[in-house]
């Protein structure tokens, strides 16, 4: 079976466990709401204010929400002891990895689609014109988000205290995602808005680093 | 043993030398006087810490290539070196900056470089102290201390770019090209005793970890003979 033929059964299986249960993306969405609203504690939400912190804030969240929705993309497998069945299967490592990676960027899009129109009546940002430009961003970093996140999802699974052990592995990881995110929105968010292309590119170039790691690496990880 | 007392000696009469040096010989610096001979200490931690990560990079991509255990061994060995040269280097900075630059901390491009790195090697080592099976633990964590590697340029160049969109903070500048001749002789001896110092630690713990690998698979070894029915004690006095 070709790896995108596995890949795309993999992320069918993944979405319809999830849109059965929807545990992820409901506990997703409202731990980002909530931190959402902790964040109008911190400063006053005026349009201009919300403009010099609201990305920031956007991507804190939505890197908090990742780094806590990735984790049963393979401990549940684990639990259930279907991760040697999946290894059984006459598919390559890297369907397994990109099927969970699919999926994963599914759930954390879905999660920003509501997040977002959300945030911006919450702290008086407007999203007309910007929306496409907007998009380019929210994908290239949530593509960057769950390439880390599900590699170390797959890593942290076999560890005692994998809960708390996936943030601590993910987030200083994401640093420099988190900056050019943040820079990237920002301008949009801007009086006049503008999509930076030096953000964009190291969105792109971080993306690509990553996810070409995760291809060379992914047979060491799913290995028995 | 002999050998241990006379390279033990030596490396002590090295780390003594360098501080001499550093506080009694290096000429007085034009701006910053007594308090930059801290950058003896300060620069040789950094190069070692530095040298010690990219030993962790080439030995988990050993390790993954060959699967011998010693690569791992090597990895653990050299990222506990690493951490410790980098809380050295992160100790001394601040200690350094507040007398020169005021404030003993800036958001500047190479300080959070370093305290992010910092945070990853620490995260590398937890990784492994939580992961319980030797095979698992050594190629799970070879695959975070490449992700971690790779990291650490784009975390440079992100808050470079970064900073020179923002205003500087208040910066003093780099040591420039024009240092004294004597300052560099001494940075050189302070930079071949650090590494004096942590060689030998990093070949002391790197024995160890070797040693632990063979009492587990010896004691792993016992325990599967006492559960085995066809065991029979032997030696003892019937």
């Amino acid at each position: 079976m070709s790896t995108t033929r596995a890949a795309a059964i993999l992320l069918a299986k993944e979405l319809r466990l999830e849109f059965r249960s929807r545990e992820i993306l409901t506990a997703t969405v409202v731990f980002s709401l909530v931190v959402i609203t902790f964040f109008s504690y911190v400063f006053e939400p005026t349009a201009a204010e919300s403009r010099r912190y609201g990305p920031g804030l956007l991507w804190i969240a939505f890197l908090f929400a990742g780094s806590l929705m990735l984790h049963p993309s393979f401990a549940r497998e684990q639990n259930n002891e279907t991760l040697d069945a999946l290894r059984m299967a006459p598919i390559t490592p890297f369907a397994i990895l990109l099927g969970k990676l699919l999926s994963n960027f599914v759930f954390m899009s879905l999660t920003e689609l509501v997040l977002v129109p959300v945030f911006a009546v919450f702290y008086n940002l407007s999203l007309a014109g910007i929306a496409g430009r907007l998009t380019l961003v929210l994908m290239l970093g949530t593509l960057g988000l769950v390439t880390t996140g599900t590699v170390f999802s797959a890593i942290s699974a076999h560890a005692r205290m994998r809960e708390l052990l996936l943030p601590l592995l993910l987030l200083p990881i994401l640093a420099p995602l988190l900056i050019a995110a943040v820079e990237a929105t920002a301008g949009l968010f801007a009086e006049q808005p503008a999509l930076d292309r030096t953000w964009v590119a190291f969105l792109a170039g971080f993306d690509i680093v990553f996810f070409s790691a995760s291809w060379l690496l992914c047979n060491f990880l799913v290995e028995e | 043993m002999r050998f241990r007392i006379i390279s033990t000696l030596f490396v002590a009469a090295l780390v003594f030398s360098a501080g001499y040096a550093a506080l009694f010989i290096a000429p007085d610096e034009s701006t910053m006087h007594e308090v930059q001979r801290i950058f003896y200490f300060h620069v040789p931690s950094w190069i070692t810490s530095f040298t010690a990560f990219a030993v962790v990079f080439a030995s988990n991509i050993l390790y993954l290539t060959t699967r011998r255990l010693q690569w791992d061994c090597l990895g653990v060995a050299a990222a506990e070196v690493g951490v410790a040269c980098c809380s050295i280097g992160l100790i001394t900075g601040p200690l350094w900056a507040r007398p020169v630059w005021g404030i003993w901390w800036t958001w500047d491009a190479r300080l959070t470089t370093t305290f992010i790195l910092w945070l990853l090697y620490i995260s590398y080592l937890l990784l492994r102290g939580l992961l319980e099976d030797p095979q698992k633990r050594a190629s799970l964590s070879a695959i975070f201390g490449i992700f971690a590697f790779l990291d650490v340029p784009l975390v440079y160049m992100s808050n470079r770019l970064w900073r020179t969109q923002h205003p500087q903070p208040v910066f003093f500048g780099e040591q420039g090209s024009g240092v004294d001749p004597t300052m560099s002789k001494v940075l050189l001896l302070c930079v071949i005793s650090m590494f004096a110092v942590m060689i030998p630690v990093l070949i002391d713990r790197y024995r160890l970890e070797k040693l632990r690998h063979e009492y587990d698979e010896l004691r792993l070894e016992v325990e599967n003979r006492v559960t085995d029915p066809r065991f029979v004690p032997t030696g003892g006095h019937a």
